[in-house]
Order: structure tokens, then sequence, then C-alpha cells
């Protein structure tokens, strides 16, 4: 599981910000990368759905959490909005922003809340340069956290509401 | 400002004119044109309403509205509701501040259809500071949602009369929505974008952080010109009187977000009268600020020092001898007290003096 927990050693959470910090820096070939995972997902579906997708969801959840655990420290919130944060997970706000940054940062960079930490959208704001496009996804208003959703599988869902257009499936 | 259309009653809404969304003078003193004064008014730590009308009362006829913070600093005081109510009723025009630290969805949503229908006409929408920097540490933070969302969520209320969930309401709340800006923060780039972005999700008007890097803030309203958004949001640009060289050096060092530079510090090192410095470096910000294009108001917290506001709005003649609504009704007097008691509903004395 990803995330950032008073239980990780000093040396452990260093090695997790940086990888967070690669990520963003990596946010456009992330990005594409994650596109296309959503495209075979997109061409699955039939299958997925004769499966069953509450069948799916414990196996995905541990994909997920393996791989955007690793990348982005992910914090399986189950609605996953990185592409429009430059491969940021704002999960990882002490403040759980997921509209941008708050007016604490730190001049260095860092997090109000947590000095040692860069904050997610100093990195989020990077990301989004990175990604070069021309309408910055930075923008788009996100609605509030479905806490439903915590800890579901986050590419099922997208899956979902791509194919069946049903933005409250679950 | 006094409007022809004052109810009565100091207290009941004043109409609705067409174009606004709320029943505020706050609203009106900006829509009318004018430079608005707004500050930042410290509730108690006490129920008793008397220390909460006395503060208030430090600002009468300076002032276009009072802001009740909500537990600044994470530190806990009166709540804002509370303040808003008891002042509003007194005629007061109120900015509720509200945060996403100490309540969810359902709270704030219910905060915001009782405070409106206590009087309140205008919300400041904050995230909030964490709880780790305040006096209660252990206390649960909630962020259920953030400044953002929370101002798409009153205005869904106000426009579309509805719930976050869709359920209907059978009387929206018509207020006035603001939010907070902080210039100084990094990513300094992203900060006009992200004023830009909080005017798309529902601010009307926004109060920033204390504006002592002058021309800093003049970089970052320039691109806020140039993207338009000056025309989209009503800004109201923060000041302040600082006490000494030394508790500028430590709010520096400790408050998240206010960035102080050098060579304030230096000045209010060098002066006899650090405290009378403080001041000056206000009134002389405030002339910095009016000169920029794009700001329509200043918002002066003056924590502590509350009493020196008078003096900073009168010295600094941003209001261009315009006078803010203020009482009218000695509230305190045994007259009042009886008049009241005798026509309940109406005012003791005379009416509010239109001419004033």
């Amino acid at each position: 599981m990803g995330g950032v927990s008073a239980t990780h050693s000093a040396k452990e959470r260093a090695v997790r910000h940086r990888m967070r910090r690669w990520s963003v820096r990596n946010a456009r070939g992330l990005k594409k990368l994650y596109s296309a995972i959503e495209q075979i997902l997109v061409w699955c579906h039939p299958l997925l759905r004769r499966i069953g997708f509450a069948r799916l969801d414990k196996p995905f959840m541990k994909v997920e959490s393996l791989t955007k655990g690793f990348l982005l420290d992910s914090q399986n919130c189950g609605q996953c909005i990185v592409g429009f944060t430059g491969l940021s997970c704002p999960m990882n706000c002490p403040k759980k922003m997921r509209n941008g940054p708050c007016g604490g940062v730190r001049p260095d960079g860092n997090c109000e809340v947590k000095p040692e930490m860069p904050c997610v959208w100093v990195l989020a704001w990077e990301g989004n340069q990175r990604l070069r496009e021309e309408e910055i996804p930075l923008q788009v208003v996100q609605p509030p956290v479905d806490h439903q959703l915590i800890g579901r599988s986050a590419w099922l869902r997208e899956v979902r509401i791509l194919v069946e257009g049903d933005n409250r499936a679950v | 400002m006094q409007f022809e259309d004052e109810p009565l009653v100091p207290g009941d809404p004043l109409p609705i004119r067409p174009g606004h969304s709320s029943f505020g003078r706050f609203e009106r003193v900006l829509r009318a044109g004018g430079f608005a004064v707004t500050a930042e008014i410290a509730p108690p730590d006490s129920a008793n309403p008397a220390e909460v009308y006395e503060r208030a009362a430090l600002f009468d006829g300076y002032v276009d509205a009072m802001n009740a913070t909500d537990g600044s600093g994470a530190n806990c005081h009166m709540s804002s509701v509370g303040m808003c109510s008891l002042l509003c009723r007194r005629g007061y025009a109120m900015v509720m501040q509200v945060s996403a630290r100490d309540r969810n969805r359902i709270a704030i949503q219910g905060d915001v259809l009782g405070a409106a229908a206590m009087g309140v006409a205008s919300f400041l929408c904050l995230t909030g500071d964490g709880v780790d920097v305040g006096d209660h540490p252990q206390a649960k933070p909630v962020f259920d949602l953030d400044c953002m969302s929370m101002l798409s969520m009153i205005r869904r209320m106000r426009d579309e009369s509805r719930f976050l969930s869709g359920r209907k309401l059978t009387e929206p709340p018509r207020v006035f929505i603001g939010a907070a800006a902080n210039p100084f923060a990094p990513p300094l780039d992203y900060r006009p974008l992200r004023l830009a972005k909080k005017a798309a999700a529902g601010a009307q008007f926004v109060q920033t952080q204390y504006c002592f890097d002058i021309d800093a803030f003049g970089r970052y309203m320039a691109a806020v010109r140039d993207a338009g958004t000056h025309e989209k949001v009503f800004i109201l640009a923060g000041a302040g009187p600082l006490a000494s060289a030394r508790s500028a050096e430590w709010i520096r060092s400790n408050v998240p977000g206010i960035h102080i530079p050098d060579a304030v510090i230096r000045r209010l090192k060098g002066a006899q009268n650090q405290q009378r410095e403080g001041v000056n470096i206000c009134i002389d910000m405030i002339h910095r600020i009016r000169e920029i294009e794009g700001v329509r108001g200043v918002h002066i917290m003056a924590y502590r020092q509350e009493h020196r506001v008078a003096e900073i709005v009168e010295r600094s003649g941003v209001l261009d001898g315009r006078r803010p609504w203020q009482p009218s009704v000695d509230w305190n007097s045994a007259a009042w007290d009886q008049g009241h008691a005798k026509a309940p509903g109406t005012p003791a004395g005379q009416p509010m003096d239109k001419a004033s």
C-alpha cells in the first residue's frame, strides 16, 4: 500500500518523496501510459463485465496500489485525478486539497504541515507544465472526495464511466 | 454609506438589487464602485455577547463589513456563525468565514442556511490552517471539502437551490461568496491562475493575505489583469499594522503563508516608536495598494491592534470622505430598552439618519 505514515522512517519517506518528484518530472510519459492502460481496459470492458466488476475490484486494487503506490505514493482514494494534477497524488496533501495549493506553502516549496515534504501542489504545478497541454488540467474544478469510493479500484470506475456513461458507477 | 432603502429595523435584509446576489450592504458598496474597507474581528474566548459588541464598536463608521474568523490559526474561539448572528441582528454587514478544517459538507451546508436565515449575506470560503499549528493539535482534521469545492457548493445552493446531494431547498441562501488568496506563496507563477480558478468556482470577491511586499503584489496583479480576472472578482488587498520588528520576525517564521520583506523589518527596527511606525507602514501600504489597477478595496487584519483600525482608515483617507454604515442607536442606553419593549420590531427614537 502506498502512503507516508508516521511509522515510516525518515529515510523511507525521503525515498518516497524522491519517487514523487521523478513522477511529476515524467508526467508526460506517465500520462500517456495511463491513457494507454485506460484504452486497453475500455476494450476489455465486455470481458470485465462478464467476469463481474465486484469480483474484480480486489485484484485490480492490488495492482493499482502496487503500481500507483510505488510511482505516485497513491493513497487509493478510488477516484484518481492525477491526470489533472500533473501526476502528483493530491491525497498526500495533509489538508486533502484536490483543487490546488493552500496559502501556507513554505518559501522553499515545502508543506506547511509537514516541513520535510515537498508541497503536493508545487509538484503538481511542475507536472502540469511538463504536460504541455493547451488547457491547463489543474484549472478543472474537482468535486469533493466521495468517501464511499475510498479503497476501491479507480481504474474499473473510470472504465465504467467511459463506457457506461454513469458517473455514479461504483 | 447609508442606503435610501435601509430597513427600518436594523438587521432586516436590504432589498436585493437587480444583478446582485445578496441582500447585504457589502456587495452593494463594491458594486456601487466604492473602494471598500473590511476588517477582521477576532471572536472572544467567551460566551458573553457584550464582548462581541464591544469589539465591533471599535470599527463603527470605519468599515463596510467585518470578517468573523472561524477558528483562525486552528485556535478555538467563539464560532463565526455565532459572531455573525449577534452582529447581523444589529445591522452590521458581516462576512462569515467558513473553514473546511472543522466541519464536513453536512455541517457547512446547514450553517450556510442557518447563517443566511440570521442575516449573514457574505461568506468567505477557506480551507483553513492545519490543526497542528493551533491549540488543539490532537483534534481530527476534517477537510471533507476544500475552499474550491466549498465555493461551488454554496454557489449551487444559491443558484440552483439544491444541496450538494441534489436535494431541493425551499428557499435558497441569497449570499455573496468570497475566497482568500495568497499571492506570495509558491508556486508563485500559478497563483494568478489559482485566483481565476476560484472565480470560476464561484468566488465573487477575494481578500488577500497581507501585502507587505507591494512590488510582488504589483506583479501578481499585472498577471491577474492580463487574464481579465479582476473583472470577474472584486479583489480586496490585505493590510495590517505590525506591532514591532520582533513580532514581525516572529510572524514571518511562525505563521504560515505570511511574507514580510526585510526592508519592512529594517524600517521597523530603525524607528524610535516601532508601534507607531507599524501603523505608518500600514498606511503607506494602503496608499500604494490603492494605486494598483484592479484592486477594489482593502482588508485590514489588525489582530490585537483592533483599536488602531479607525486611525489607519482615517489617516489613510481610503474612504474618500465616505462614511460606512454604523448603528444609529445607542444600544446600551435605557431609552433603547424601553423603546424596544414598547414597540417591538421598530427601533426606539428616530429612524435611521438617512442624511448621514
